[in-house]
């Protein structure tokens, strides 16, 4: 029998029974259904992630001040005051991986606009620090190197802080107070949203100049942390071997003493939320596969009832000169074809409900084509291996017999 | 229109006095059910020559059955040898048998086996589909083969809308339409009234006088007596085996019986 032929014959096996036909299928649509919706949900959180950690600055690297232990009395991190601005001008200098570097220090302070008030974190840092952040102003400017050659009392408003002080009236320009001091708005920074890695606001903050902050808020000389770019997302690890050992350098610690500083790299970070993602897209897939699995089965056991319901039918095929080959054929195909529809029923079903929960968590969603074009080659093949058993028990029938049976 | 049988027309130049279509040397057919054997046919030997009409008759038992499905090349004889057109079918491989059930031998059966939902048409296309035969052959020869049993109107009917004398007559439009040297029929008026069935006889007479050679079972004596030739089994043997002295004529026994319609 040419396959057009068993092709067709199974199309109208299939149509007899519309209702057992799509309850089997519906195995099926659901396994393949759930395998597309979840690796897309899945690509569209993790390419989320990547987005938000791209957010933070293009390849940076953080570096902070880390614990000492002098006396064996452990210091903590950010109290040491071996980081200083000769080390964040040497890192831009001699690390060639390293673009750009930004030192920086912070205190928390009281900030007050009018009649409104509201508490902050003050950051001096040099101008250069919102290139590394990838950081745009929404209005105004940046202060200059003048402003920190001269230590001038101007600021740059975070959105959350701009929110606070001032509601929907420009600040470029006004006269703030921090603690005791009245600063000029110069500039106001475009919102950035929460920090992936740790949930804070990185919008409720103000930036000015490294040594206001460090004299006139502060009265220490050195720094809490240097923000640094790498030249390329892949020279970021280069760049943090090269500024480890060049700090280790400058600080002259010893072979075997551990660092007085911390250098952290947000690829490091990007890479562990893209590892997690992935984790938990292989372990939604398996649950996934197991309803594909469970759908297979569903094929096999209607397989095995039609068998049985057209073992007459079976019996007349092959005495009529049908070959083993051509009733396991039909039965195969029907199979396949229960597979087949129902996996292209399952993308439909899979790319609906990951738009509608994309919709409704406002995520991307991703729906890599591979998924699209191997989850219905599974589900045929599912179908064909469920329904080979069947398939050969049909074939086996003794024709006298088959043509007897009531 | 007449019904060609390129199979027994070929055949005929070089064999048709001396080998016979059907050949039967000492078969034996024994059934093993559990621990006991069951002999089925023990050494039966007959020759049927081809356009003959045979009759088979016998209590049920009788090994009848057993011989019919050894005759149909669903079974294969325990012992013996079975030449049908000089081929030893016994020792085929069971795709061979396939081949040869679906050229050479048309069945029908007491309960018809129609596939249910599948108009008369498709149904007698059956066979074909299991033959290298295109799409547009198959229907034209459905279509003859209906035409030959008086169902030419019809073709697009369901078993469930057609009589049983017409389901009958669509099994044997199946049986046909590869155009087979033997048909094989099992107590084909076995679910049919008495007029029914002689229509039936005289559709087998018929394709008979036109060179087909059929073999048919049956339980009435009635019906054997339309048949050229009688045999009859008892306890796997050959109980008899003679020459109808006088066939019924179905044509003419019809003329006789009250017309009904069906």
């Amino acid at each position: 029998m040419d396959f057009s032929a068993a092709f067709l014959l199974a199309i109208r096996a299939l149509a007899r029974n519309k209702l057992r036909s799509s309850l089997t299928m519906l195995g099926i649509i659901i396994g393949v259904g759930a395998v597309i919706a979840v690796v897309g949900i899945g690509q569209g959180a993790a390419a989320k992630a990547q987005e938000q950690l791209a957010a933070l600055g293009s390849n940076m690297l953080f570096v902070g001040s880390g614990s000492v232990n002098r006396y064996g009395l452990n210091v903590g991190s950010g109290q040491t005051k071996s980081l200083v601005l000769a080390d964040a001008k040497a890192i831009a200098r001699e690390c060639p991986s390293v673009s750009a570097a930004a030192p920086g220090t912070g205190t928390g302070q009281q900030v007050v606009y009018g009649n409104q008030n509201w508490a902050t974190q003050i950051n001096g840092t040099e101008p250069q620090y919102f290139e590394v952040r990838n950081w745009p102003f929404a209005s105004g400017t940046s202060f200059g190197e003048d402003d920190v050659t001269q230590s001038a009392t101007v600021a740059v408003l975070g959105d959350t802080v701009r929110r606070y002080l001032f509601g929907s009236s420009n600040p470029v320009g006004e006269t703030i107070r921090i603690g005791t001091l009245p600063f000029k708005v110069v500039g106001v920074l475009a919102p950035k949203g929460t920090s992936p890695g740790s949930g804070q606001d990185q919008d409720d903050v103000i930036f000015a100049p490294l040594t206001t902050v460090q004299k006139k808020l502060l009265g220490q000389e050195w720094l809490r942390w240097i923000m640094v770019s790498a030249v390329s997302r892949d020279a970021s690890y280069v760049a943090q071997h090269q500024i480890e050992s060049l700090l280790r350098d400058r600080h002259k610690i010893r072979p075997g003493d551990p660092d007085d500083f911390v250098v952290r790299n947000l690829a490091d970070v990007a890479d562990a939320a893209a590892e997690q993602g992935s984790v938990m897209t292989i372990l939604l897939t398996i649950v996934a596969s197991v309803a594909l699995l469970v759908g297979g089965i569903g094929i096999m056991n209607i397989m095995l009832v039609s068998v049985t319901e057209r073992t007459r039918e079976i019996g007349l095929r092959l005495a009529v000169g049908a070959t083993e080959e051509d009733v396991r054929k039909q039965f195969l195909i029907e199979a396949m074809f229960l597979g087949l529809i129902g996996g292209a029923l399952g993308i439909a079903f899979g790319i609906a409900s990951s738009l509608v929960v994309s919709r409704a968590l406002e995520w991307p969603i991703l729906i890599p084509t591979y998924v699209v074009v191997v989850s219905p080659l599974f589900a045929i093949a599912i179908g064909t291996i469920f329904g080979f058993y069947p398939a050969r028990k049909a074939s086996q029938l003794n024709p006298i017999e088959a043509l007897r049976y009531e | 229109m007449a019904i060609s049988n390129p199979a027994t027309v070929g055949s005929a130049a070089e064999s048709s006095s001396t080998a016979p279509l059907i050949e039967v040397r000492g078969v034996r057919k024994i059934y093993q059910l559990g621990e006991t054997e069951v002999h089925a046919l023990r050494g039966v030997s007959v020759s049927i020559e081809a356009g003959d009409f045979v009759a088979i008759m016998g209590a049920s038992g009788s090994g009848k059955s057993t011989f019919m499905n050894i005759l149909g090349c669903l079974d294969k004889p325990t012992a013996g040898q079975y030449l049908l057109e000089g081929i030893d079918v016994s020792r085929l491989t069971k795709k061979e048998l396939a081949r040869i059930r679906n050229q050479k031998i048309g069945f029908v059966f007491q309960s018809f086996n129609l596939l249910g939902r599948t108009t008369a048409l498709e149904n007698t296309e059956l066979r074909m589909l299991y033959s290298r035969e295109s799409k547009k052959g198959r229907e034209s020869r459905a279509r003859e083969a209906l035409a030959l049993v008086g169902l030419a109107d019809r073709e697009d009917h369901f078993p469930s809308q057609l009589s049983g004398g017409q389901q009958q007559r669509v099994a044997i439009a199946r049986a046909l339409a590869n155009r087979p040297s033997l048909l094989l029929a099992d107590e084909p008026t076995g679910n049919l009234d008495s007029r029914t069935s002689v229509e039936l006889m005289e559709i087998f007479q018929r394709l008979n006088t036109n060179g087909l050679t059929v073999v048919l079972v049956t339980h009435e004596p009635d019906i054997a007596q339309f048949a050229k030739r009688e045999i009859v089994f008892r306890d796997g043997h050959i109980k008899r085996d003679d020459i109808v002295r006088s066939p019924q004529v179905a044509s003419e026994v019809l003329k006789t019986l009250p017309k009904i319609e069906d």
